[in-house]
């Protein structure tokens, strides 16, 4: 009674006070709101994490499938290809396809004659740049001896620099007369006006912030108790006074080094890369030969610079050259990159394709499906229809349930023990790689399978059974293929999360580097999900363009394959 | 040679089938009804007589005649290579290229003697097995027509022979766990107790030693080898990437999930539940590519601009991405358990005049926190045992550290880096991974049984 008479007071006063009523119900509403909110936000960080992940891996991966070529003219000398001149295709197999390639290229920049220059020249090609040049002649051997269109292959550097990983470059146009002082080796070009004063300025602000680091680092240095490290903070000071010393000083000759932009000279048809250089003068050596060393009027030479200086970039100074003189002669083309599809692994990047791993997923998701699919139905039927409830089915039951969460890598494990120690059978191979995975997704067929016998109206078998139907009659003529659609979806997704699956099929030795397809289920071979994970522990930044592709190509896959489920779902769904 | 066996197998398969309904049809004598079984259930019951012993035999029988024949090709070889199991099976296989003819290295007498009884014994002995299967399958052929008459009740003779292929493909799930638990405990208790393994830990050192290095025990004769087993730091390392996974992957799937059950317009729905399922089927190999290019270093970056030592393989990185895994996970898992809390509950608490959130946070989740807690538990337990995200994106040094700036590795992390590679069964290396295994299979088990117990009871409650 009392109760009731206090909280009816309570009442009272609560409605009296009508302002903190207000209040409080703002509040309410307000933290309504609130939680509200946070479950959008919940959702929308979701989707952002997926859409920064997708265009993250589209970005990278697109890459992959794009690749620079060049299209040169050159003649297959017989001298390279068939030495012995008897047109045998085993012969002309062996032949070295390269040097014609080389040799193409070389004659595209007639005055390079350096050891280095060569070298780096020849370094532009893919080492399988003869390869397709190496098809058309031993399907045609008249080719021998003739000159024809090829194209060939880039190396990875080369590409991914017409990639734009490379450099920005600018280049303007310079205004005295110049004269060069020789056409190649060291040169010498002196111009009649103060052409370089703009590169003079900036190689003096570059020395400012190296002097302005230097002074910070040393600071730091001083301040340890360390002796050793206090000597090197005094000599990081002394080398910023004498950096400093060379800013303030009258405009001489600056020295320029690799962590600068480097600067260039295009002229007579050459391209000098400057070592040092002064207001109206520039000391450097040649790239690409000068075609004489006549005076140059104002604005027939250019003031070339690539921004990145080059200890910043991949591609160095003469190669940028090469690709450029290339570039703009027309000699470079970009395609599709259809050796990504169908080549085997490799170890240099523009070589390495995905096609024995997707046959290797092939055949292993064969074995999986071929096995998991006839069983995990059984299974369903025998656990949906025919097991009598004891605890011996319980068990079952609760096993599967298990079984489905139980992690992947101790599916590999068992593999590893069972099928590859105590069975023998071979490592590496799809039918091993096909067993494990068959293990994995067993229990989620199984529960998939039930599931949609379960969705089946018991009318149906009862009819059946009814008419006179045994069970078994009732259950595989008229449940199961009602149930089939529902199935067939569970399978589907089964086979989708078995192509993605890792780590079951590191542990049974799919890891091994394999360049041959795979021919048959005991060959050794590996998977798109392990290719991937492989290429993703390689240096090469072309392979981490590679890594990219074939995961969009392993989810352009599981999209496939998840799209076809719902196209199931959507066109055999039945509402009873 | 199975190509033959095979082929025959399948020939008698097929003309059982048809002998079989075309003897029915005969015996009926153009009257159908006098059968008790339709003529296909004859064909399929002498179809069915004829695949069980054929395939019992081919599955004992190949065994069998490859151990014979390995046996009889050892005994050409000295007493010393035959007793050393290491040799001996080189020796055969040494014998069984150069029976096929791919032999590059020195031809012994010995070794010629052996290819030629290997390829005699395997050719007499396979040409056996055919005979001997071709036999018992016309057999088979020949008693069971005989048998049909107008009485002989052959689908149910049939129907228990596919009851018995049903309950074969139950026992598989269940054969898959035994195999599970028996290979990975016998690999354990070797580890642990096998008297002929060196350096091997006690179960108490493996428990409770601080520090992991496996590698150390390659060098038996250098210093102190058995402390290379401490599996603290794993835990340690497993746990903290497992709390940050949660940490992200908790309140994100569980706000996502509330949601979508109770605030979200149908149409929403239909756009919001697909986009958790794709990020469900992405594969953990990409996400792991993801964590290692994109997020560690972009963590690394912030870190730095902020002042902190971040480690390029930071658990942060790790934890992060495979929160997102698992995202799914809490989410759909909550989404059912939120949408089985009937609807009388919360009108109940509308009726008392309540706002929808605090119906939601004082009725609805009170009411489900029983399967909310199971798919935390569930989430837990794939964040345990998830391998390629750790693999590509966190260490492999053990610290032992509770900072998420700094590199840990997991289990999952060293059972992959000790098991790819060489696999010797004999060192305590790679034991000391099916011992990982085992702890893993064992923790994931113990989580998810009690995970789906509750979700069992709480349905019963609600249904």
């Amino acid at each position: 009674m009392t109760d009731i008479l206090a909280s009816g007071s309570h009442l009272d006063a609560a409605r009296l006070s009508g302002d903190a009523t207000r209040a409080k119900i703002r509040a309410r509403y307000r933290s309504e709101v609130r939680f509200k909110a946070y479950g959008v936000v919940a959702i929308l960080v979701t989707g952002l994490f997926l859409s920064v992940l997708m265009i993250s891996i589209f970005a990278n991966g697109l890459p992959a499938f794009w690749q620079h070529s060049l299209n040169l003219e050159l003649s297959v000398a017989a001298e390279d290809v068939d030495p012995t001149g008897k047109r045998d295709p085993a012969e002309l197999r062996s032949g070295d396809y390269f040097a014609v390639a080389r040799k193409a290229l070389e004659a595209q920049f007639p005055g390079v004659e350096g050891r280095t220059e060569l070298k780096k020249l020849s370094q532009l090609l893919s080492t399988g740049a003869g390869d397709e040049l190496r098809r058309r002649v031993v399907s045609d051997p008249s080719l021998v001896g003739q000159t024809l269109q090829a194209t060939l292959l880039l190396d990875d550097n080369a590409d991914l620099y017409l990639k734009g990983a490379g450099t920005r470059i600018a280049s303007r146009a310079g205004h005295g007369i110049v004269t060069p002082s020789a056409a190649s080796g060291e040169v010498r070009i002196l111009s009649t006006s103060n052409d370089f004063a703009r590169e003079i300025t900036a190689v003096k602000a570059t020395l400012t912030d190296r002097a302005t680091t230097l002074r910070v680092e040393a600071g730091r240095l001083e301040r340890a108790n360390v002796p050793e490290t206090k000597q090197k903070g005094q000599q990081a000071r002394e080398e910023a006074a004498a950096l400093q010393a060379r800013i303030d000083g009258i405009a001489g000759i600056e020295q320029l080094d690799d962590r600068m932009p480097s600067l260039l000279i295009a002229i007579n048809g050459g391209l000098v890369k400057a070592e040092s250089v002064g207001p109206a003068e520039i000391i450097g050596t040649t790239l690409l030969p000068l075609t004489s060393t006549g005076d140059a009027k104002s604005g027939d030479w250019r003031i070339v610079s690539y921004i990145t200086p080059e200890s910043n970039r991949k591609a160095t100074d003469i190669e940028v050259a090469f690709l450029e003189r290339l570039k703009a002669n027309g000699k470079i083309e970009g395609g599709f990159n259809w050796l990504f599809l169908t080549g085997g692994d490799s170890r240099e990047p523009e070589l390495a394709g995905i096609r024995g791993a997707l046959i290797g997923s092939l055949l292993t998701l064969l074995v999986t499906l071929i096995l998991c699919l006839p069983i995990g139905v059984m299974a369903a039927v025998y656990l949906e229809e025919f097991a009598p409830r004891n605890k011996l089915t319980d068990i079952i039951e609760v096993n599967i349930n298990n079984l489905a969460a139980v992690p992947s890598i101790v599916f590999g494990l068992l593999g590893l023990a069972v099928f590859l120690n105590s069975l023998n059978l071979p490592r590496s191979a799809p039918l091993v790689g096909g067993l494990v995975l068959a293990l994995l997704v067993l229990p989620t067929i199984i529960i998939a399978a039930r599931a949609a016998m379960k969705a089946v109206p018991p009318s149906i078998k009862e009819a059946a059974l009814g008419v006179g139907a045994s069970h078994q009659q009732a259950v595989f003529h008229h449940v199961l293929p009602l149930a089939m659609p529902g199935i067939m979806t569970g399978t589907i997704i089964g086979m989708a999360h078995a192509l993605g699956e890792t780590a079951p099929l590191l542990m049974i030795g799919m890891v091994a580097f394999i360049v041959d397809v795979p021919q048959g289920l005991t060959d050794s071979a590996t998977v798109l999900p392990v290719q991937i994970y492989l290429w993703s522990d390689l240096p090469e930044p072309a392979f981490q363009a590679k890594t990219a592709g074939a995961i969009v190509v392993l989810l352009l896959f599981l999209f496939l394959m998840n799209g076809l489920a719902i196209w199931l779902r959507k066109r055999f769904e039945r509402r009873w | 040679m199975s190509s033959i066996y095979l082929s025959i197998l399948a020939v008698l398969v097929l003309s059982g089938y048809f002998l079989g309904r075309a003897r029915a049809t005969a015996v009926a004598g153009g009257n159908l009804s006098k059968l008790h079984s339709l003529p296909a259930y004859h064909g399929l019951f002498t179809s069915s007589a004829i695949l069980g012993p054929m395939l019992l035999l081919l599955v004992i029988g190949s065994p069998t005649v490859a151990h014979l024949t390995q046996s009889i090709a050892l005994s050409s070889f000295p007493a010393a290579v035959r007793s050393d199991p290491l040799q001996s099976s080189a020796a055969l296989r040494d014998a069984a290229s150069l029976a096929a003819g791919q032999f590059a290295g020195q031809v012994t007498p010995a070794l010629r003697n052996a290819a030629d009884s290997l390829a005699e014994t395997r050719q007499w002995g396979n040409w056996l097995l055919v005979g001997l299967g071709a036999t018992i399958g016309l057999l088979m052929l020949g008693l069971t027509v005989g048998r049909i008459s107008q009485s002989f009740r052959a689908r149910n003779a049939f129907e228990k022979f596919v009851l018995v292929l049903l309950i074969l493909s139950a026992a598989v799930a269940v054969l898959t766990t035994i195999g599970i638990v028996f290979s990975v405990l016998y690999e354990t208790l070797r580890f642990f107790y096998d008297p002929a393994l060196k350096g091997r830990p006690t179960v108490t050192e493996f428990l409770f030693g601080t520090e992991w290095n496996p590698q150390a025990a390659l060098r038996v004769d250098q210093g102190d080898i058995r402390s290379a087993f401490g599996f603290v730091p794993l835990l340690v390392g497993t746990l903290l990437i497992t709390t940050i996974a949660i940490g992200v992957a908790g309140p994100l799937g569980l706000y996502s999930a509330i949601y979508l059950s109770e605030y979200a317009t149908p149409r929403v729905r239909s756009y919001v539940k697909p986009l958790l399922e794709i990020l469900a089927g992405i594969p953990t190999v990409v996400l792991g590519f993801f964590a290692a290019l994109t997020v560690a270093p972009l963590i690394r970056g912030w870190g730095q601009s902020l002042g902190l030592d971040v480690a390029s393989e930071s658990a942060l990185a790790a934890g992060l991405v495979m929160g997102m895994m698992i995202i799914p996970f809490v989410s759909s898992l909550s989404d059912d358990v939120i949408n089985a809390v009937p609807q009388s509950l919360r009108d109940g608490s509308y009726a008392l005049g309540a706002t929808k959130s605090e119906t939601v946070r004082r009725v609805v989740l009170p009411a489900a926190l029983p399967g909310i807690v199971s798919a935390f538990m569930l989430a837990i337990s794939r964040a345990i045992g998830e391998t390629m995200i750790v693999v590509m994106a966190a260490g492999l040094a053990a610290n032992l550290t509770f900072n998420p700036l700094h590199a840990v590795t997991t289990i999952t992390v060293q059972i992959k880096t000790i098991l790819v590679g060489d696999q010797e069964f004999d060192s305590a290396k790679t034991l000391a991974a099916f011992a990982l295994g085992f702890v893993l299979f064992f923790v994931t088990l113990v989580l998810n049984i009690i995970a789906l117990q509750i979700v069992r009871r709480y349905r019963e409650q609600y249904d």
